[in-house]
């Protein structure tokens, strides 16, 4: 990556002006995953001055700002226990503390990035994020939108819930990028799949969760179901950790054993 | 554009490029303990310690570490010549590379977490590779080094 010239800005505005007005600005977040991008930045955005480095805890949610790092979010007590820790899990199980300390949650949401350990169990849990000009939308229409967001990702917001939650990542080693994600969360809106490093960004199971959720109380033979209809609803690709058949594999296995740990 | 950064309790003002990494403002500035490895954030050789924090220099960029400290192994000499011994004691020091950042990682953990278990040693340490010693005789001396620090 190259930048050409670097602005710290002051605030949310300036940054979200300096975002429209410059077609080649972007926002750095940790920047460690845009280092390793061919790309050429006109103008790289820093909002690491705004304290959106801090989660802050209200009656009913709690509220990441988007400049938080992983490791922050790993370390934040409520986040292990809150659906039976998966949050904590998911941003420890990422490669080092070295990178944890620098990556951000900003700019594992915005990225959209496919690899992210953290996008499948935000989406389980159902949660929102805040932009500076759009304000809050749910994290998982901002995934289903083709296009880029052209605005500022200032918190991520997420509802205290009592629910149970499972996490799996699939690593050939612990500094590897996944070859699959599968996170599922059981709460009093019903049970939530979401999928990721399949290799493309993560999705929810949406059938496979309309499919349950038509269960007052779903037993072993409607888990099996609801872990096959989403091993077949969601598209899977390959690349060098996997080929499609042995990601749909993975999936069938993983939505069958989150379930089971979920809901029996 | 400047950047003025505290590092081992000095302030410097360095002139760096807008994509000018961490590392390279150090090595370019005498302080060559910090070294580079994959330069992708896996490895962990690069590491220093910002505000504390053990962090992967190779993807740092100079003009964000502006106004925080930075501390290289030249800024722990005592207690890495202390971890040095205990590397050395139990075989677990074969080429060095990675050294000064299992130093200063080592360092960090100790602060940061308070007995840790094993598996909290070794999961603190897992972006940190050794490419010949191996991790069993590491780890050994990381404990004996924890045990007579605490």
């Amino acid at each position: 990556m190259k930048i050409d010239s670097y602005q710290k800005v002051d605030s949310v505005k300036k940054a979200y002006e300096l975002l429209l007005e410059q077609p080649g600005a972007a926002v750095i977040g940790g920047g460690a995953w845009l280092k390793l991008m061919p790309k050429t930045i006109e103008t790289a955005i820093d909002l690491s001055g705004l304290g959106l480095d801090e989660i802050e805890e209200t009656e009913k949610e709690y509220v990441i700002g988007s400049m938080v790092t992983l490791r922050q979010v790993e370390k934040f007590k409520p986040f292990s226990v809150l659906y039976d820790g998966i949050l904590s899990k998911s941003a420890g199980s990422i490669m080092g503390v070295t990178l944890r300390n620098i990556a951000t949650i900003g700019g594992t949401v915005a990225g959209k990035y496919g690899f992210s350990d953290l996008l499948p169990v935000l989406m389980a849990m159902g949660a929102k994020v805040k932009f500076y000009k759009r304000g809050m939308v749910g994290l998982v229409d901002f995934m289903n939108e083709t296009s880029s967001a052209n605005d500022i990702l200032t918190h991520i917001h997420i509802a205290k819930t009592d629910g149970r939650g499972w996490f799996y990542t699939m690593k050939n080693t612990a500094i590897d990028f996944p070859i699959l994600n599968t996170a599922v969360a059981m709460s009093s809106d019903g049970c939530k799949i979401a999928v990721g490093s399949r290799p493309y960004k993560t999705a929810m199971a949406e059938k496979a969760m309309e499919f349950l959720n038509g269960f007052s109380v779903p037993g072993k033979d409607e888990i099996v179901k609801a872990a096959d209809i989403a091993a077949e609803e969601l598209k899977f690709g390959k690349n060098q950790r996997g080929s499609a058949e042995y990601r749909t594999e993975l999936c069938r296995t993983f939505v069958k054993r989150g379930l089971t740990e979920v809901m029996l | 554009m400047k950047s003025s950064i505290n590092v081992n309790g000095t302030l410097k003002t360095f002139e760096v490029k807008a994509d000018e990494y961490l590392i390279d403002t150090l090595r370019n500035n005498g302080y060559v303990s910090v070294r580079r490895g994959c330069d992708t954030t896996s490895c962990g050789i690069c590491t220093v310690l910002l505000d504390g924090n053990p962090i992967a220099s190779c993807s740092y960029l100079s003009c964000r570490a502006d106004g925080h400290k930075v501390i290289t192994v030249e800024g722990i000499q005592e207690e890495a010549a202390l971890i040095a011994d205990f590397f050395g004691h139990e075989g677990a020091d074969q080429c060095g590379y990675c050294n000064p950042s299992m130093a200063l990682t080592l360092y960090a953990m100790k602060k940061e977490l308070k007995n840790p278990t094993d598996d909290e040693i070794r999961s603190y340490l897992v972006g940190n590779l050794c490419r010949c010693s191996g991790y069993v005789a590491q780890h050994r001396a990381i404990r004996a080094y924890l045990e007579v620090k605490s």
